[in-house]
């Protein structure tokens, strides 16, 4: 079991955003992504707890394109990872933060 | 004077040292061993039937079990290795030599049998390739076939899994060699001729039935949902885009995914008529969704599929069945339609390396090819046009003034990661090893970087057509290769220009919303859910049942 932490600066807040936001499940080869809108001063904060040890560079590399796609502020984003690769965790990202932003999720 | 017949005087010599043991054309189980012993010489060419569904299983055992000191160095060419007998008849000094062309499930022990020295391996062929040589310079003199039923006379009816009979039954029985056919049951009037009795020397009534791999049943309830995120992105961005109405899919769960998306996602672009009308492909239970909402015209298959049998029956506006009602399947002839019919072969692979090769071969394994490279590769001797095969060649030769021709759309669709964490892309495939260690004198690539039209993974597509240079090429591939090294090694500009000229495409390029990338989006979820699509007429294997 690893923790890692990352910090992102220069998103935008979302204006009215929902109390949160959860996708995937917890189980192998999966993850689940909990949003939440937080008083972080503008950044957007990413907590990742994974079994899967020593992917610290893959995680920063995967976390930074996603914040390039959606440059949030003021969220805090909680990732329990059982051994998801990069892909599962980019299209779970992609489903929480479009319902995030976007509202309800279709 | 010359003798003109010498095969022929040779296959008489042969049939007389039998006589004892054959009443008409039958031979008693009990006598099987007694039978090749008596036909085999030393050195023969052998076809031994089995592909990776039908298994002339009864006469691999008996043949693994004949007298090393009366018949030895035999040459085997055959399909596909897949029984512990196929390859013990090296190990007991039986046979010496190999020609074939898929190894699946013994691939590891005829990797470690090839480093001994026990085997020397002619070369891995396609199927349609060692078909051919059958004809030319491996033409078989004994071949052991398997039949559903044969009559006294010979006729062998074979069912749905036609598969290689007819080819190697033609290529033997036409150069004077000899036809031994392990059957289920005696009957006697066959339902229908597979295999005119004239062409067959001996049937064996086989102790049990010949065994059948359920080998393309792929259980929905298996399929994650980055897979129908690519099926959708192959939906819209490659079916739709190109209009591809002629196809052939790959086994595995990338593509039965697309299966299945016909009826929901495809049907919702409007597609329906528009894209995937005629395949050649095995009855894929994953795809009885798109049967029934109206997708598919026709289907031709190079084999059948344990379970599909009623369904096939019930749909013969769709499938290619016989007088019986079962299907009729070749797949001499399938691998032809597939390669000169079709305007699209979609697979997945292994390992991609910066060229566009692709390969299925790791280390300590020589797993072969099967019919692989001839869906996934351009027909050079195609001379119709359609719309798609156009469109393909336009991108590819740009409209210059050069010669018009078309080229096949070849999909590599692989997930950047696949289990374990091993990267699709590579920067040198595992094949340059393997071909080291074996002492091949080609690496084995199932299809060539210049066959690739375009590379699908969970980033985007890579339209290959479209790249004018090595350069360009390269970073397309690394452009979709995700977080592999490959892939992060990538020219970020040159990447976001290669996007900027849709050479890459993104699912958000192609407007696809990844939240509707779910499991809710497939026809079928379970295979409980392809029964009750099919009105209970597809009756699945004991093994893919859980209810």
């Amino acid at each position: 079991m690893e923790i890692l932490t990352y910090e992102y600066r220069g998103g935008r807040p979302v204006a009215s955003p929902p109390p949160s936001v959860l996708v995937g499940v917890v189980g192998s080869g999966n993850l689940e992504v909990l949003v939440e809108p937080a008083p972080l001063g503008g950044l957007c904060r990413v907590e990742v707890q994974t079994a899967a040890v020593g992917f610290g560079a893959t995680w920063q590399a995967v976390l930074d394109d996603v914040f390039a796609r959606h440059p949030l502020a003021d969220v805090r984003i909680s990732i329990n990872d059982v051994g998801a690769t990069p892909a599962v965790v980019g299209l779970r990202l992609d489903q929480a933060l479009d319902a995030f932003a976007g509202g309800a999720q279709p | 004077m010359r003798d003109w017949n010498l095969q022929g005087r040779n296959r008489d010599a042969r049939l007389a040292r039998a006589a004892s043991l054959v009443d008409g054309k039958r031979v008693a189980a009990a006598n099987a061993r007694a039978l090749l012993e008596a036909v085999l010489e030393p050195g023969d060419r052998v076809c031994l039937e089995g592909n990776n569904q039908k298994q002339a299983d009864f006469l691999a055992r008996t043949l693994a079990s004949v007298d090393p000191a009366r018949v030895n160095g035999l040459h085997m060419v055959q399909s596909v290795l897949a029984l512990p007998e196929h390859l013990d008849v090296f190990e007991r000094g039986i046979a010496s030599k190999l020609d074939f062309s898929f190894s699946g499930p013994q691939g590891a022990r005829l990797a470690r049998m090839v480093a001994d020295g026990r085997i020397a391996v002619g070369a891995i062929h396609t199927y349609l390739e060692l078909f051919g040589r059958y004809f030319v310079d491996l033409t078989p003199r004994i071949s052991l076939v398997a039949a559903q039923a044969a009559d006294a006379a010979g006729n062998l009816y074979t069912g749905p899994n036609t598969e290689d009979t007819p080819v190697i039954v033609e290529a033997t029985a036409f150069k004077r060699g000899i036809v031994i056919a392990q059957v289920n049951e005696l009957v006697d009037s066959v339902p229908r001729v597979d295999i005119p009795g004239g062409w067959v020397d001996f049937v064996i009534q086989s102790p049990t039935p010949h065994y059948i791999e359920p080998l393309f049943t792929r259980d929905p309830a298996q399929i994650s949902e980055i897979q129908v995120l690519m099926a959708m992105m192959a939906i819209k961005g490659i079916y739709a885009e190109y209009g591809i109405q002629r196809l052939n899919h790959g086994i595995g769960f990338d593509t039965a995914a697309i299966e299945l998306l016909l009826p929901t996602y495809a049907e919702s672009l409007g597609l329906k008529g528009k894209i995937c009308r005629h395949w050649a492909l095995n009855p894929h239970p994953a795809l009885i969704p798109a049967i029934e909402a109206g997708f598919v015209e026709s289907v031709h298959s190079f084999g059948s599929e344990l379970g599909m049998e009623a369904y096939i029956r019930a749909r013969p506006d769709v499938f290619f069945t016989g007088s019986d009602g079962n299907m009729r399947s070749n797949r001499a002839l399938s691998q032809a339609a597939g390669h000169y019919a079709c305007d699209l072969f979609i697979g997945s692979t292994l390992q991609i390396d910066l060229a566009g090769n692709s390969s299925t071969a790791t280390l300590g394994r020589i797993a072969g090819f099967g019919g692989a490279p001839n869906m996934g590769a351009d027909a050079r001797g195609r001379r119709h046009a359609s719309p798609a095969w156009l469109k393909a060649g336009r991108e590819a030769r740009g409209d210059g003034g050069r010669m018009p021709r078309g080229q096949k759309l070849v999909v590599q669709m692989v997930e950047t990661f696949r289990e374990h964490m091993q990267p699709a892309f590579v920067d040198r495939l595992d094949a340059w090893d393997l071909a080291e260690s074996a002492g091949m004198e080609l690496p084995p690539v199932m299809i060539y970087g210049d066959d690739v039209t375009h590379i699908l993974t969970e980033e985007g597509i890579a339209n290959l057509l479209l790249c004018r240079t090595d350069e360009e090429r390269e970073q397309a591939i690394r452009g979709v290769a995700g977080y592999t090294p490959v892939g992060r090694g990538r020219d970020r500009r040159m990447v976001e220009n290669l996007r900027d000229r849709g050479i890459i495409r993104r699912a958000e390029d192609l407007g696809i919303d990844k939240r509707m990338a779910t499991r809710d989006l497939l026809a079928a979820r379970s295979v409980k859910d392809l029964v009750r699509a099919s009105g209970g007429l597809y009756d699945p294997p004991k093994r893919f049942r859980n209810w």
